[in-house]
C-alpha cells in the first residue's frame, strides 16, 4: 500500500526546506507549490534524494486561472502542475508552479530531468502558450498546422475562430471566420455555502 | 562506389498500419531509420476545453470516445476524480460491476490489440479469431447498456442500472440459418451473468488457440523478438506505465500497487516480462487477458450471491427511480435540478488514475465549486508511448515499425483527447 500522504508531505518538507512555497494535504494527496526559480533544482531532488525518488513523471499541464470562482482570482493566471509518481517507493506528489509573467509565462523545462516532459512541455506550450525554457524542440503538437492562438486559455471561445471547407472554386481547403455564434446552454453558477438547505426559506 | 541516397518518408495519416490518424516523419538512411518524427492531433477534439463548458455529468460520454478500444475505464477514471471531491462513497455492488466491466474491457481492448498487431506484422488468421470472442463481450455492453462501445454506464456514484436478467438473443435470418441461431443462442438463454460466466469457462481454450498461432511462430518471433528493446530505468524516465513498463520487468500495476475499486477483494498475479522487447510485451498481454478472466469469474460468482444498490442514494449526485420521483415531490425537485443544474463539486483537486488496458490513466481534476469543471486534464497513456517512438524506432528498419506502433498499443482518441 501507498505511503500516507501526511508521510510524504513531512519527507517532503524536510528535503526541500526553504524551497517549499506552499503544502497541502487533502483528499489524500500531497500538493506542493514551487517559485518558478526553483523548478529544476526541486525537479532533481525529487528524482534524486533516496527518501523520495520520483523516477516518473506521469503528467505535466498547464492552468489557466484567470477566470477561477468567476473572476475572484487574484495572483499570477498561469500555472504548470506536475503529477509525478515513485514506482519505486510506490507514491505520489503533485507540484505547482505559478509563472511569473501573465503576457509572457515562461519556466524551466524538465527535458534534461525526465525525458518524458517532452510532449507534455510541447502540449502545455500549445494549448496555453506557456514557453518552457531550454526545451529542445519547442513545437506545436495537437492543433493544426498554422494555428494561431492558444485554444485552452480562457480568454479562448470553444467555437475557435477559424473555420474550415473544400472550396470546388478554387481546389482547395479555405480558412474563413467563424459563422457559428457561441451560445451556452447550461449557464455556470457557482452556489453560496449552504444552498439548498432546509429551513432556509 | 555506390551511391547513397536519404529519403525522407511520410507514413500516413491515411494508412492502415498507423491505427487510426498517426502522420510519421521519418528520415531514412538505406532502410534504417535516422529520425522518426510522429504528428498527432489529427483526432484533437479538445475534450478537455468541452468538459469545463458542460456539467460533470454531460462529460461522462465524451471519456468513451477518449480511448475507444477502452470505453468503460476512462469513465471509471473520471467518475472516481469526482467522487473523490464529492466524498460519495460508491456501493460495493457497483464497485464490482466496475471491476467485471474493467477486465471485459480489458479484454476486448487486447483483443483488438492483438488481431492488429498480428495483421500489421503479417498474422491475418488471429484477426478473425480475436474479432470472434469480441464480439461476445460487445453484446454484454450492449445487453448491459443499449451501446456496444460508447457506454456511458458508469456515473459518479456507482453505475447506472443493474444487471439485466436477460441476453438478447440472435433471430434467424437470411444469413444465419435456425441451427446457427440455436447454437449462438445455447449460452444467452439465462441472465446476463450466466452468459458472462460461460464466456468465462470458454475463453481459456480461445487464448490457447490464439497462442498456437502465435507464440511458437517462427515468423512472429522473427518480427518481434529484440525489437524496440527499452530497459527498466529507461521505461520510467520515458513515462512508460502499464504493459510497456511490466514489459521490461518492472512488477507495477496499480490494480495491486494503489488498489481502487473492488480490486484489493479479487485474487489475480501480475506477469511481467524480462528482456523488454516486442515479444515479451506480447507475452505480457496475452498473460494479463488469462488473469482478467479470473478476475471476471471473481466478480460473476460475487454478483450472483449479493444483490445491492448499485448507485449512491445521494439524490444531489445520482437520481432518485422514476418510481419515487412520481409520487415524491421533494424527488422530482431533485431530478429536475441534477438534470438542468447539474451536481456541485466542492473546490479543491483531485488526480484519480485507473490501470487502463494501456497504462496509467489519469484524470486530474479542478473544480472551484461550480456545476462544471474548472479544468480536466486527462492523462493519457498512450501520449508518453508515443513520444519515445523516435527512441524507440532510431536504427531499426523500416518494417519494424509497424512493429512497433503495434506493441504501443496506439489508439489516437485518447492521444489526441
Amino acid at each position: 500500500m501507498p505511503l500516507n500522504a501526511e508521510a510524504i508531505a513531512a519527507r517532503l518538507e524536510e528535503t526541500l526546506g526553504e524551497q517549499l512555497v506552499g503544502k497541502t494535504v487533502a483528499l489524500n494527496e500531497v500538493t506542493i507549490e514551487v517559485a518558478p526559480e526553483d523548478w529544476v533544482d526541486v525537479a532533481l531532488r525529487l528524482r534524486d534524494e533516496s527518501g523520495l525518488g520520483f523516477d516518473t513523471l506521469i503528467d505535466l499541464c498547464g492552468v489557466d486561472y484567470s477566470a477561477y470562482k468567476e473572476g475572484a482570482w487574484e495572483g499570477a493566471r498561469f500555472a504548470v502542475v506536475l503529477h509525478l509518481l515513485s514506482v519505486r517507493k510506490n507514491h505520489r506528489v503533485r507540484v505547482r508552479a505559478f509563472c511569473a509573467d501573465d503576457e509572457m509565462p515562461m519556466i524551466a523545462s524538465l527535458v534534461d530531468v525526465w525525458p518524458a516532459a517532452n510532449w507534455f512541455e510541447r502540449e502545455a506550450f500549445d494549448l496555453y502558450g506557456i514557453l518552457f525554457d531550454g526545451h529542445p524542440d519547442l513545437r506545436r503538437i495537437l492543433t493544426d498546422y498554422g494555428f494561431i492562438g492558444h485554444p485552452f486559455r480562457k480568454d479562448f471561445p470553444v467555437s475557435g475562430h477559424v473555420e474550415m471547407r473544400y472550396d470546388p472554386e478554387l481546389k482547395r481547403v479555405v480558412y474563413e471566420p467563424v459563422s457559428i455564434a457561441p451560445r451556452e446552454v447550461t449557464p455556470r453558477i457557482i452556489r453560496e455555502e449552504n444552498y439548498g438547505e432546509t429551513g432556509r426559506g | 562506389m555506390a551511391e547513397i541516397r536519404n529519403y525522407t518518408l511520410n507514413f500516413g495519416p491515411q494508412h492502415p498500419a498507423a491505427h487510426g490518424v498517426l502522420r510519421l516523419v521519418l528520415e531514412l538512411d538505406g532502410e534504417v531509420i535516422e529520425r522518426a518524427d510522429p504528428h498527432i492531433g489529427l483526432l484533437h477534439r479538445g475534450t478537455e476545453k468541452l468538459a469545463e463548458t458542460r456539467t460533470f455529468l454531460q462529460s461522462v460520454p465524451y471519456m468513451d470516445r477518449l480511448d475507444y478500444m477502452s470505453m468503460m475505464m476512462n469513465e471509471h477514471a473520471y467518475c472516481m476524480a469526482i467522487e473523490r471531491l464529492l466524498g460519495v462513497e460508491v456501493p460495493i455492488r457497483a464497485q464490482y460491476i466496475r471491476v467485471m466491466f474493467d477486465e471485459i474491457t480489458r479484454i476486448m481492448n487486447h483483443l483488438l490489440w492483438l488481431g492488429t498487431h498480428g495483421l500489421d506484422i503479417g498474422a491475418m488468421t488471429i484477426f478473425i479469431y480475436a474479432f470472434r470472442e469480441r464480439e461476445d463481450l460487445m453484446d454484454v455492453y450492449e445487453a448491459v447498456t443499449g451501446a456496444r462501445m460508447h457506454a456511458a454506464y458508469y456515473r459518479p456514484g456507482g453505475v447506472y442500472r443493474d444487471l439485466p436478467d436477460s441476453m438478447p438473443k440472435y433471430q434467424p435470418n437470411r444469413y444465419k440459418s435456425a441451427a446457427d441461431c440455436e447454437r449462438l443462442n445455447a449460452p444467452r438463454q439465462g441472465s446476463l451473468l450466466d452468459f458472462v460466466e460461460d464466456f468465462t469457462k470458454r475463453f481459456p481454450t480461445c487464448m490457447d488457440e490464439y497462442e498456437t498461432l502465435l507464440t511458437d511462430n517462427r515468423i512472429w518471433k522473427q518480427r518481434t523478438v529484440g525489437i524496440a528493446v527499452v530497459d527498466a530505468d529507461r521505461c520510467k524516465a520515458l513515462g512508460f506505465t502499464g504493459p510497456m513498463l511490466r514489459g521490461s520487468g518492472v512488477a507495477w500495476d496499480l490494480r495491486k500497487m494503489q488498489p481502487y475499486a473492488a480490486y484489493d477483494k479479487v485474487d489475480f498475479e501480475i506477469p511481467v516480462g524480462r528482456t523488454g522487447d516486442c515479444y515479451d510485451r506480447y507475452l505480457v498481454r496475452m498473460e494479463e487477458m488469462r488473469q482478467s478472466n479470473r478476475i471476471i469469474a471473481q466478480c460473476v460468482d460475487w454478483l450472483k450471491k449479493n444483490p445491492g444498490p448499485v448507485i449512491t442514494a445521494d439524490h444531489k449526485v445520482a437520481p432518485p427511480s422514476r418510481e419515487s420521483m412520481k409520487s415524491n415531490m421533494e424527488e422530482l425537485i431533485h431530478h429536475f435540478k441534477l438534470f438542468t443544474e447539474g451536481m456541485h463539486v466542492p473546490e479543491g483537486e483531485a488526480y484519480a488514475a485507473v490501470e487502463h488496458s494501456k497504462g496509467e490513466f489519469g484524470v486530474y481534476l479542478i473544480s472551484d465549486g461550480a456545476n462544471k469543471p474548472y479544468r480536466l486534464k486527462l492523462r493519457a497513456p498512450g501520449f508518453a508511448h508515443l513520444a519515445a517512438m523516435d527512441e524507440m524506432a532510431r536504427g531499426l528498419m523500416i518494417a519494424d515499425v509497424v512493429a512497433i506502433i503495434g506493441t504501443m498499443d496506439i489508439v489516437f482518441g485518447d492521444i489526441d483527447r
